[in-house]
């Protein structure tokens, strides 16, 4: 396929803005509210890359993965943990049959920048070690540099590379300058064979922010309008509270529906936000403002 | 629209003020004081206030979640203050003495206009009490830390380390002195503190503010919210992120209240009563122990 021929409409920066402040002053209360927050729950990617992590640091997250908060009857686990390809097979041992998954970044995470060969290499590492899901980044300096065919085919082949394995693609949207950018990575990203699309690695600043989201959204509308696969999405990085998550929530019904409401096609990547989730869910039990004295250090 | 051309002598202020030139005088908007600005409340309320002149000001009612907020700034600046040298704490609460001193004009009127009895000594003591409180910040710690006896080849050491976040429910009384005594009591240790003060008292709380915010005091150490005690209440003894509830207002169907909640997180609650908060019994160092928790360390001697 010729990567060159993929039509990506321009985007209206204004528009988009507008259209989430819009989005971001729905306001969600009592049951709905608890049904959002243990849906976000369920969404999240426990996340845990740097450089310090020790196969004690996983399995104490693995735990956590596990044990969300045991004190809350009927309170869903997270969806996957993610760490670094070293990490997997610790991650991968302790979530044996949980039905969490296990999430690994690869293909020289966070930068990019390593040749093609070492990126197969190191995605078809974390995959034998037990990853289901690879996070790979895409190379924004062949990207911002016009070379859309050079970015499409490594995430075909990547794709490849996996296997079973479910494969989101890392736009990394802070080092993309423009929304028209993001739109063409999602576009490109997506024909390449991308399950998920993500916005960022957590690394840099901005992270995820709404308007990134929006048009990643619109453009995962766009691909089911045209192909009718359901690609999934996961804003990473900067999410940190329940109020945000909740807008994510509703961007995301607003724009593709209540069928992408669901693990399987949204993702939180994001650490801190599970205590927050539950901090919110405890005070809507109780009615009382909750402390972090009172949950697990992240 | 047709153009209304106004005469200077018709232009009145919405407190019906007009200065001698005929200039229109700027009435303040009194607000809250949460996290080192001075934010409208989330509710959108206001309680009129009737002042002796007849003039009118609106004071904020705050809101269960002006609280919240309020104590999540606080949280995250407690440590940071907390962590600063003693000394340095002293030096920046001296500060709001010579701040205060600068303003006394301003708060002998304002406490004129509420009806205060004797507002130009308010003032005084008020300054006099700061001065006295910003001493003990490098010197509380020697009267209430001990080296325990021990049987073993250990020191043993008990030190004050400040309680975290404290909630100071101040009365209406002596609407300066009291709020000067029971924050700085708190804050010279290392919390940080919430008020929450009464309507009628607002425009003193908020113009301390003014005050507070210019004397190097790190935004989100002093919160303040005015608003009805009753309704503020059950949400602040309720609040599990609060560490200690002072209560220098006198309801003691509100003070059991407060006792009974505060049971959920294991909450310090004081209780202040006092007719006249110029009562040399408010000086001295048993204040700040209120809001202190002794640590025991034990170190093994000759390591």
């Amino acid at each position: 396929m010729n990567p060159e021929k993929i039509e990506s409409p321009t985007i209206d920066q204004v528009g988009v803005e507008e259209r989430v402040a819009k989005l971001k002053s729905r306001s969600i209360k009592k049951d709905s509210k608890v049904h959002a927050l243990k849906m976000a729950m369920s969404m999240i990617d426990l996340t845990t890359l740097s450089g310090d992590d020790t196969p004690g640091k996983v399995r104490q997250l693995c735990y956590k993965a596990l044990h969300v908060h045991d004190a809350y009857p009927g309170l869903p686990t997270v969806a996957a943990v993610c760490v670094y390809p070293s990490m997997v097979k610790v991650a991968a041992r302790h979530l044996e049959g949980s039905g969490i998954q296990v999430a690994s970044v690869a293909t020289s995470f966070p930068s990019g920048q390593s040749n093609l060969s070492l990126k197969l290499e190191e995605t078809r590492y974390a995959v034998e070690e037990g990853a289901s899901e690879i996070d790979m980044v895409i190379s924004r300096g062949r990207f911002l540099a016009g070379d859309v065919q050079y970015v499409f085919d490594e995430i075909a082949t990547v794709k490849e590379a996996c296997g079973k394995a479910h494969l989101k693609v890392i736009l990394e949207t802070g080092e993309l300058s423009t929304l028209d950018n993001v739109r063409r990575a999602s576009d490109l990203a997506m024909h390449a064979g991308a399950d998920f699309i993500k916005t960022s690695t957590g690394k840099i600043a901005p992270a995820a922010t709404l308007p990134v989201t929006l048009v990643m959204l619109e453009a995962i509308r766009d691909y089911y309008y045209e192909t009718g696969v359901k690609i999934g999405m996961k804003p990473a990085g900067g999410i940190r509270d329940s109020k945000t998550a909740l807008q994510y929530l509703v961007t995301l019904r607003e724009t593709l529906g209540n069928d992408w409401l669901s693990p399987d096609l949204f993702r939180f990547g994001a650490s801190s936000l599970a205590n927050d989730l539950l901090m919110q869910l405890e005070k809507q039990r109780t009615g009382r403002y909750q402390s972090a004295d009172y949950f697990s250090l992240d | 629209m047709a153009e209304k051309k106004i005469k200077s002598t018709e232009i009145e202020s919405s407190n019906g003020q007009v200065h001698a030139s005929g200039r229109v005088l700027v009435d303040k908007t009194y607000k809250l004081y949460i996290g080192g600005a001075f934010p409208r409340t989330e509710s959108g309320r206001y309680t009129p206030i009737t002042l002796n002149d007849n003039s009118v000001v609106n004071i904020c009612e705050g809101s269960r979640k002006d609280f919240r907020e309020a104590v999540v700034v606080a949280r995250k600046a407690q440590s940071g203050w907390s962590k600063r040298t003693a000394y340095n704490r002293g030096q920046i609460l001296y500060r709001i003495a010579e701040m205060l001193e600068a303003r006394h004009a301003q708060f002998v009127d304002l406490l004129e206009q509420i009806g205060s009895e004797n507002p130009a000594g308010e003032v005084d003591a008020s300054i006099d009490r700061i001065v006295h409180y910003a001493g003990w910040s490098d010197k509380y710690q020697q009267v209430f830390s001990t080296v325990n006896p021990v049987s073993g080849p250990y020191f043993n050491f008990s030190v004050p380390e400040p309680t975290g976040v404290v909630a100071i429910i101040c009365p209406q009384h002596n609407p300066l002195l009291a709020l000067i005594t029971n924050l700085l009591a708190g804050v010279v240790s290392g919390n940080a503190c919430i008020l929450i003060i009464p309507p009628i008292n607002g425009a003193v709380a908020i113009t301390l503010a003014e005050v507070l915010h210019t004397s190097d005091l790190p935004g989100g150490v002093v919160n303040i919210i005015t608003g009805s005690e009753a309704e503020l209440v059950p949400h602040v003894s309720g609040h599990m992120d609060v560490n200690a509830v002072v209560y220098a207002s006198d309801h003691q169907d509100i003070l059991r209240l407060i006792q009974s909640e505060s049971s959920a997180n294991v909450k310090r609650v004081i209780a202040r009563q006092y007719e006249d908060w110029s009562d040399a019994e408010l000086e001295g160092p048993y204040l700040i122990s209120d809001t202190v928790e002794i640590k025991t360390t034990w170190h093994p001697i000759g390591q």
